[in-house]
């Protein structure tokens, strides 16, 4: 976020304050909580990719699973880091695929430099670890990954394959994208949860959409890579690998999926653009509702969904 | 699907029904087909009567941004009018109205695409 940014957020908060008296500390945080729009209170943020899923009962040091190591990586440790020491720590972690701004929070992962913390990443591509090691080393970077403290393991996973991982069922499932990527589907306790993030759906094959329905069947949550409009991602960015908010308000309703969160936000939107494509999918959701009502939110830095 | 094609001079209308989704898309489009390859310059404009349709999917979609750019390439035009409601949300949440001509009615859609065509419309 800019300058300008933040400038446009407190003239538009000042001008709906006008008038209320607002002169206490109190009264102006119930005010911001209560009476602004998302996009004038809050943002959307700018992380890359890294979500992390976890099971409401969980003990407290139960490993830690995340979803691509994006520049929210970075957040996410030193956030835990802070609140739980820095070490004897587990993470499992599932990797879409290997693009730069999902692996680019891994060489600033505090964790991954410190022993006494195990961290396995698992992907689909046979790729994976040379793409970390590649990113952690001479001149990308100053310290290789050979200098990295923490147990590092990778494994290779078979879409289609259920494996059980740090207590939950996951299954991966290829998506296309350049170079592939794979969306992953997790169970626990009866509650599902999709992450499908880079992936383009072309509508040209019905087999295809019918596998992805089924793949979201019944999810609790179904987060959705939504960064272009139908129109681009059909026309001018056609093959970039991305899909659209009408896609996944289609998909969710054919699969009967609870939540959709859009996800995978376009870089060059800001927040006032965001908040109005949520608006617009919505009002989708609303008009094309058949007997199934799914919920519809949009990802931003620190969302907790729980499901 | 049945397009119930109607002819106006150097135009045709096509007026398909009900629901275009991943179901009856595939009929939509095969259904297009013979008027599409009509449509190129000198050829036939193509008007596609929406007031008949409620509702549309990306798929179906999809299927128009298809026809509309084949009809370019070929030199030809092709509009979609008469929108539902529901329909022309759909159309303004994806961003299909600045991708393709859209119409409020057949009338606008004629008159823009052909003198003659509108012409013909008016005299019944």
């Amino acid at each position: 976020m800019t300058s300008a940014e933040v400038q446009r957020k407190l003239v538009a908060a000042l001008m709906r304050a006008a008038g209320r008296g607002l002169d206490t500390r109190e009264k102006a945080q119930a005010f911001v909580a209560r009476e602004l729009d998302f996009a004038v209170s809050h943002t959307f943020g700018g992380n890359s990719s890294c979500v992390q899923i976890a099971g409401r009962d969980a003990p407290v040091h139960a490993p830690y699973l995340l979803c691509d190591l994006g520049s929210g990586a970075r957040v996410f440790a030193n956030q835990l880091l802070a609140e739980r020491g820095p070490a004897g720590h587990v993470f499992h972690v599932f990797m879409s695929h290997v693009h730069w701004d999902h692996i680019m929070g891994f060489p600033f992962f505090m964790p991954a430099y410190i022993p006494g913390n195990q961290i396995y990443i698992y992907g689909c591509h046979e790729t994976l670890e040379e793409a970390f090691r590649r990113q952690n080393s001479a001149p990308s970077f100053p310290v290789d990954f050979s200098r990295m403290g923490a147990a590092i393991e990778f494994t290779r996973l078979e879409p289609g394959r259920e494996y059980r991982i740090a207590d939950f069922r996951v299954r991966a499932m290829r998506q296309h994208h350049g170079g592939d990527s794979y969306g992953y589907r997790f169970e626990r306790s009866g509650k599902t949860v999709i992450y499908s993030t880079d992936s383009e759906h072309k509508q040209d094959d019905p087999a295809a959409i019918e596998a992805f329905v089924e793949f979201f069947r019944d999810a609790d949550l179904v987060i959705f890579d939504a960064q272009y409009s139908l129109a681009d991602s059909i026309s001018v960015k056609e093959d970039w690998g991305h899909s659209s908010n009408v896609v996944g308000v289609e998909l969710c309703q054919l699969a009967r999926a609870k939540r959709l969160c859009m996800y995978h936000h376009e870089p060059m939107f800001d927040d006032e653009r965001i908040a109005s494509i949520l608006a617009e999918t919505v009002r989708l959701e609303e008009i094309t509702r058949g007997d199934h009502r799914v919920e519809i939110s949009a990802a931003y830095d620190g969302m907790e969904i729980v499901v | 699907m049945n397009l119930t094609p109607r002819r106006f001079a150097d135009a045709v209308v096509l007026a398909p029904a009900g629901r275009i989704d991943h179901v009856t898309a595939e009929a939509f489009k095969a259904a297009l087909v013979p008027h599409l390859a009509l449509c190129a310059a000198g050829g036939d404009r193509v008007v596609l009567d929406l007031a008949g349709v409620e509702y549309i999917s990306s798929v179906g979609l999809r299927v128009l941004l298809l026809a509309s750019k084949q009809a370019k390439g070929q030199g030809g035009d092709l509009a979609v009018a008469a929108l539902q409601p529901v329909v022309r949300e759909i159309f303004e949440i994806s961003k299909f109205t600045l991708v393709m001509n859209v119409e409020s009615t057949v009338r606008e859609a004629l008159a823009k695409l052909s003198p003659s065509a509108v012409a013909a419309f008016d005299a019944g």
